[in-house]
């Protein structure tokens, strides 16, 4: 049976565009049931905003089941919020009691500038990507799904990376603002998969290069896989560097023989 | 204002469906042996617009660029990896007959004819089942993790509405996982510069010149800026409507702008009262809630959906003993039982919490029960199984579907009209494409599950490919307008004055407070079951809270950079007047059919009753200048492979 929470005050951050001066505004919700789910709180608060004549508190969501990666909150200073392995928008608000003072930010990293309040721009992850987070297989021609078999720990191995949703929690959660668990996680995936030892030593080089080019360096504090919503092991991050120290040395071989 | 037949007018536009000669299993390939080339030196000479990036969109992105034409892709999303396609879960369809279980091209084909309750146009439908088997190889050899077994080979699990296994599956996240697969692909064209992309840009308008499809007009969402785009051809793989309902298990920023605007620039829309509620979602909490989850389809393979027979049943689940459960699903069809189609399922939840037999707080659910599977298979299996799905229901609902059975409750998903598109997926507008959910083509008035992943990726892999180089060909070398063409400069003024009016109203409700009462009448009157009554009042409700909208709207701050509740505003006007044509629709069909169930039109026992002899066509919709004056136009479908039959899941 639900419960109603009273008197929730929320600091929300503000800012108008991202070179503007931010400031936290602070707002308070009379009364909430714990069934809503904290984007449901903020719907409402907006609701309540635009009909007084106010601008909506913008931030980033979609799916709303912790699938799409889209939305992205800093709550009292935790990526996603303080239940683990949980996006923002699948957190309820029987996670909070009457009378909390809630702090709501966006994600704050030097690769992702604030566009308006509490959205972020995240488009290094997918230069990233384009820069070889794929199996190069182009439409038509693809052998029968069943030629290769792949062993059900290795296809369940890969999965276990493949399910992060690119939300970026772990590099706002970085004190370095480093890509480390995504970038590794992605690199996890195809190299585990027999389809993706053919460019597995490339595909390592030029998205680890490209990480670099856009986010801070990993210096092992591990705050990245505590507050991932997919919970990704940190394990991806020392796959993806014994990988790319191979990569260096390989490449360096084939150089040497040209 | 009375409504009648007579408001609208008929046939106004000659609809050719241009299907390829010969007997069905054959056309595709006669198409390809027949149609146009593009030599691929030339193939970088042309522009190609695709609108949308999820898995019709990404994919058809994709394999042009590959191809070799030029590409400008466009999503409202920060990224093309966020389209609403990732939220999927149970799994995608391909008769690879892995199994041995009598799977085959054909049984594929007629499953969804069937299931589509014999409103889909065969050709396409064949088309569909032929290529799924090479979607299953693409994916897999693109890295897509999908289940294995022991052995190695992939894993299946079967379908409502199939008595085979062809569902290929990655955990209870395979529309996730394929999409980043075409995502991946698709990132790799805009690595090597094949395409353009330009993600938080929504398209607000199309232009069409001398006839045919020129360019788009969009909106960047970052910065308020309205531009021109111009193009050989334009492909809209911009997904469905179901978020007309308001509650829907829709994504939040899913709507039919890009589709509506097609429409009123001249292109047919077809079948919208065709919309599909999916039986099993979580209920409905509480008042305030912006957005219903869908629990996958496949939990009924091993779940079983009762009620208590006593409408005032107090008891916990477990505490009510077997002979005063109804299985109702097992008793009413007991070859597919807790496998019946979607529409069948939906409709037998409501009519029992109708009776009264509801479970949970507000009585408007009913119980999915594993305690048989999980004794039949253990604990472990079951949470191989379904694990994350039991998971997320936990998180929503607060109750563990290990102890307690989930409360399940019908919720609009999917839609199956959409704009009408020929055998080439070309809408009535030379040079513009419909792909995926966006288009009607191929489930008729239902959708089987694991079945639109396959055909957003069948457009977009093995269709468009080869029809846009079709439609091209001819064009090669000829002029083409450019964005400085004075139909682009009226598209764009147009666009800012609609932007500009909705800020310019300053009323007093927000657009999410009518996008929610306009829900709550489309739910009522034009849901799960529809009556001429219902819809005629729907049909007077709708224009006056539509002109309330239109007086009374406030949207706060400014159109020169980042403003939500604006772009609201633009989907929810446009959700109006679509909501105006799905009641009409609705009440022009006077039959019931797969998702369109009209309460007049039903056999004794509660099932849909067509009308073969009057109602087997494809109602396409013309805009009339208003949204309540439409004009119809009637596409009769021909049916040669498979016999009209009364669907019968018993
Ligand atoms: C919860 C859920 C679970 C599902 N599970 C399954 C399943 O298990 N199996 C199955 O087969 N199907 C399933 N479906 C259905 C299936 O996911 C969708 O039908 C399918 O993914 C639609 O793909 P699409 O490419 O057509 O559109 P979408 O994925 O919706 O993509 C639309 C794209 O268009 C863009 N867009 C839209 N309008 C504009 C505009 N005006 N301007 C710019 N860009 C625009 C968006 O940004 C987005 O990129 C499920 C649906 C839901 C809701
Ligand atoms: S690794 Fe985890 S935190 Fe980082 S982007 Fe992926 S899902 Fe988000
Ligand atoms: S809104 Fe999609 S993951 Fe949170």
């Amino acid at each position: 049976m639900s419960n109603h929470l009273k008197n929730i005050t929320l600091r929300i951050w503000r800012q108008a565009g991202p070179a503007a001066k931010g400031n936290f505004e602070t707002h308070v919700v009379d009364e909430i049931t714990d069934e809503a789910s904290f984007l449901e709180m903020l719907d409402i608060l907006n609701d309540k905003l635009v009909t007084e004549g106010k601008e909506a508190v913008v931030f980033d969501h979609d799916c709303r089941e912790g699938i799409c990666g889209t939305c992205s909150l800093m709550i009292d200073g935790q990526a996603h919020g303080p239940q683990r392995g949980t996006a923002t928008c699948q957190l309820h608000m029987r996670q909070f009691k009457s009378n909390d003072t809630i702090t709501i930010e966006p994600w704050r990293a030097s690769a992702f500038p604030i566009i308006k309040d509490l959205m972020v721009d995240r488009s290094a992850f997918d230069r990233i990507i384009e820069s070889g987070g794929y199996i190069t297989a182009d439409t038509g021609g693809a052998p029968d799904a069943n030629l290769i078999p792949i062993p059900k720990v290795i296809a369940d191995a890969a999965m276990d990376s493949a399910e992060c949703i690119g939300c970026g929690a772990c590099v706002a959660a970085c004190p370095n603002g480093a890509a480390n668990l995504f970038t590794g996680a992605k690199i996890a995936h195809l190299s585990r998969l027999p389809q993706g030892q053919a460019e597995r030593y490339s595909r390592v080089e030029s998205m680890v290069e490209t990480m670099d080019d856009h986010f801070g360096s990993c210096t092992s504090h591990g705050e990245c896989e505590a507050a991932c919503p997919k919970e990704i092991s940190i394990d991806v991050i020392a796959l993806m560097n014994k990988d790319f120290r191979k990569a260096k040395f390989a490449n360096r071989k084939d150089l040497a023989r040209k | 204002m009375t409504l009648t037949d007579e408001l609208f007018a008929k046939n106004t536009v000659k609809l050719d469906s241009k299907i390829p000669d010969g007997p069905v299993a054959d056309k595709w390939d006669n198409y390809k042996e027949n149609m146009k080339l593009v030599n691929p030196n030339n193939k970088r000479k042309f522009k190609v617009i695709v609108v949308g990036t999820g898995l019709a969109g990404a994919s058809a992105a994709a394999t042009l660029a590959e191809l070799g034409y030029q590409v400008d892709a466009f999503t409202f999303h920060d990224s093309a990896r966020r389209a609403h396609s990732i939220a999927a879960q149970g799994g995608i369809n391909g008769a690879k007959n892995y199994k041995g279980d009598g799977d085959s091209v054909h049984r594929l084909f007629y499953d969804t004819v069937k299931g589509g309750d014999f409103r889909a146009r065969e050709a396409n439908v064949h088309r569909l089942a032929q290529v799924s088997v090479d979607i299953i190889d693409q994916m897999v050899a693109q890295g897509v993790p999908f289940a294995r077994e022991y052995g190695g080979l992939l894993d299946n699990r079967s379908f409502g509405g199939a008595q085979v296994s062809r569902t290929f599956y990655a955990r209870g996240q395979t529309g996730q996982q394929l999409l980043l697969g075409a995502y991946q692909q698709f990132s790799r064209q805009v690595g090597l510069g094949g395409i353009s992309l330009y993600n938080r840009s929504e398209l607000i308008d199309i232009v069409v010149i001398d006839g045919r499809a020129s360019g788009i007009v969009v909106r960047d969402l970052v910065t308020g800026e309205i531009t021109s785009h111009a193009a050989h051809a334009v492909v809209l793989a911009t997904g469905g409507y179901g978020n007309a309902f308001f509650l829907s298990t829709n994504a939040m920023a899913c709507n039919v702008t890009a589709a509506w605007r097609a429409h009123r620039k001249g292109a047919l829309f077809a079948n919208p009262c065709y919309t599909q509620i999916h039986p099993t979602c979580i209920p409905q909490s509480d008042d305030s809630q912006s957005k219903l989850t869908l629990m996958s389809e496949s939990l009924r393979n091993d779940g079983r959906v009762w009620v208590p027979v006593n409408p005032n049943e107090t008891r916990p689940a477990h505490e009510v003993p077997e002979e005063e459960r109804d299985y109702y699903l097992e008793r009413l069809y007991p070859s597919f039982g807790n496998l019946a189609p979607r529409d069948i399922s939906s409709r037998a939840a409501k009519r029992a919490v109708d009776k009264g037999q509801g479970v949970g707080p507000k009585k408007n659910g009913v119980y999915l029960d594993f305690s048989e599977a999980i004794e039949r298979l253990g604990h472990d299996v079951v949470q191989e199984r379904y694990g994350n799905l039991f998971e997320m229901y936990e998180r929503i609902a607060g109750e563990n579907p290990y102890e307690t059975p989930m409360r399940i409750y019908p919720a609009s998903h999917y839609t199956m009209g959409g704009l009408w598109v020929d055998y080439e997926l070309q809408t009535n507008i030379p040079g513009l494409y419909a792909a995926g959910e966006a288009n009607f083509s191929d489930h008729g008035a239902n959708r089987l599950g694991a079945s639109a992943l396959m055909q957003g990726l069948a457009d977009g892999y093995f269709v468009l490919p080869y029809t846009i180089g079709n439609g091209l060909a001819p064009l090669l070398n000829k002029p083409m307008p450019g964005i400085d063409h004075p139909e682009f400069k009226a598209a764009e003024d147009a666009a800012r004055n609609r932007y500009n009016a909705y800020l310019a109203i300053n009323g007093t409700k927000s657009p999410d407070y009518f996008h929610r009462e306009l829900g709550k009448i489309i739910w009522d009157y034009c849901g799960m079951e529809r009556t001429e009554e219902g819809l005629k009042k729907a049909l007077e409700l709708l224009p006056a809270l539509y002109q309330e909208f239109k007086t009374d709207l406030r949207v706060t701050g400014s159109g020169d950079d980042m403003n939500q509740t604006l772009e609201k505003a633009g989907r929810v006007d446009d959700f109006f007047q679509l909501g105006m044509l799905m009641c009409r629709d609705a009440l022009d069909r006077k039959e019931s059919c797969g998702g369109h169930f009209r309460a007049e039109y039903q056999t004794d026992e509660g099932e849909a009753l067509r009308d073969d002899v009057n109602y087997c066509h494809v109602a396409a919709w013309q805009w009339g200048g208003d949204p309540m004056t439409p004009n119809l136009n009637v596409e009769p479908l021909e049916f040669e492979a498979v016999h009209l039959a009364t669907r019968s899941y018993k």
